[in-house]
């Protein structure tokens, strides 16, 4: 299909952005790389009156190194930190990461701050910036805040954001050095939507165990204490985080998790061997 | 309301009013006659828009030609003369890459970026990158015989 009529904007300054989101109204909506507006918007899904295009703006290009992490701009595309383009503080995770995400034309142009405000419940930035606990940075029109990506998505599609906010970067946490992760996309085709996201990360010199049960169909399960994971595989303990995930207690679904969050903990295990 | 627009096809500047709502790929198939680029899935699965944006591949179905506006962008007419497409050509002709064709202009672009950024890349590796390019006619093996005859051709004269 194609696309309804819209308006279409490009805003020399993030500050006329926000602007320009604040008098649109419901009727605005932001456009950065656009390869997940853009099928909305073929499939007419997403009907704006308005779009604000904010892929040239440089303050959402910058990157930082900060003393404990490292800042993202919200425009810093899947391909660039695929290749290492920008520092990476995660040992080599969101490069990995980056690598599984739809297909390199997409990469090209789909960005860190566009998939974080789509919140598909399968994306995979949604998921691992949460297992992270990296802090999302957005601005509007009463300045600036920070979120925790663990709290950033309330549900399908729907983000903590008010309609005149706008990402403009992620705070990933440096992991140090005896940092080991583990990561697994289930999906049946390479660049496909997850059916399951398992990870882990384990750090113990900021005293970190954190393990993630994604794609769940809403907003990603963070379990804050994954010790039981840091040793070996603990099933029980797995059954336990798959009931708070709020999965069903049995059937495809629940196994998909289960055996990505297994390969997950394993890859991390191989890695602190 | 039709937003001005300004950008290089293939070389050449091109200037003209387009609605927001249009994509690349249908402004340069019905407004610049450039029908190389095939429109199959038209929400960024199947592969058939891929072209080159700055030098790199892109879906057009889902980019929206305002949003190209002082780009450069090369189709599959733009590549021509290019020598990494020749050998590819060739290379698809001999090992039956294509029966249809119409996934074709896509696969070159994506086969050229393999073999220009992953001058390495093992099969494996291929099919991966490949995965975002959707052919029904060839069941895929001419296609990758066809990328991993360049890449050693390339491997060969390095």
């Amino acid at each position: 299909m194609k696309a309804p009529r819209f308006a279409y904007e490009k805003p020399r300054s993030l500050e006329a952005a926000i602007r320009r989101l604040a008098d649109g109204g419901d009727g605005a909506k932001l456009i950065a790389g656009g390869q997940s507006l853009g099928p909305i918007l073929n499939f007419r899904l997403a009907q704006p009156e308005l779009l604000v295009d904010v892929r040239g703006l440089r303050e959402l290009a910058a990157v930082r190194d900060e003393a404990d992490a490292v800042f993202l701009g919200a425009c810093t595309t899947h391909a660039a930190i695929e290749d290492g383009r920008v520092p990476d503080p995660t040992h080599g995770m969101l490069p990995a990461v980056a690598r599984t995400i739809a297909y390199r034309a997409v990469r090209n142009r789909g960005t860190l701050g566009g998939s974080l405000a789509h919140a598909d419940p399968a994306a995979d930035w949604t998921n691992v910036m949460a297992l992270l606990d990296a802090e999302i940075i957005a601005r509007g029109p009463g300045g600036e805040r920070r979120i925790r990506a663990s709290a950033f998505v309330r549900g399908p599609l729907t983000t903590v954001l008010a309609a005149d906010e706008v990402i403009t970067g992620v705070r990933v946490p440096k992991l140090s050095a005896r940092a080991r992760w583990g990561h697994y996309k289930f999906n049946r085709k390479p660049g496909e939507f997850a059916e399951a996201i398992g990870a882990i990360v384990h750090d113990p010199e900021r005293g970190v165990a954190r393990a993630l049960v994604g794609a769940i169909g809403d907003a990603p399960h963070v379990v804050e204490d994954a010790r039981p994971f840091v040793t070996g595989f603990d099933p029980a303990a797995a059954e336990v985080a798959l009931d708070a995930a709020g999965l069903p207690a049995s059937g495809y679904e629940r196994q998909v998790h289960f055996v990505a969050l297994k390969r997950a903990v394993a890859q991390c295990a191989r890695a602190g061997a | 309301m039709k937003t001005a627009l300004a950008l290089t096809v293939n070389g050449a500047p091109v200037s003209e009013a387009v609605e927001p709502r249009i994509s690349l790929a249908d402004f340069l198939r019905e407004r610049l006659m450039l029908t190389g680029t095939n429109v199959g899935c038209e929400h960024g699965v199947c592969g058939a828009c891929t072209l080159l944006i700055e030098g790199a591949p892109a879906r057009s179905c889902i980019t929206l030609a305002v949003a190209c506006d002082g780009a450069d962008v090369r189709t599959i007419e733009g590549l021509d003369d290019d020598p990494v497409a020749a050998l590819l050509r060739e290379a698809f002709a001999a090992e039956h890459a294509l029966q249809c064709g119409y996934c074709t202009p896509g696969m070159l672009v994506t086969a050229r970026d393999i073999v220009t950024r992953l001058p390495d890349a093992d099969e494996p590796r291929v099919r991966e990158e490949l995965a975002g390019n959707l052919c029904r006619c060839t069941g895929y093996v001419g296609i990758v015989r066809a990328i991993m005859r360049v890449l050693a051709e390339r491997r060969g004269a390095r």
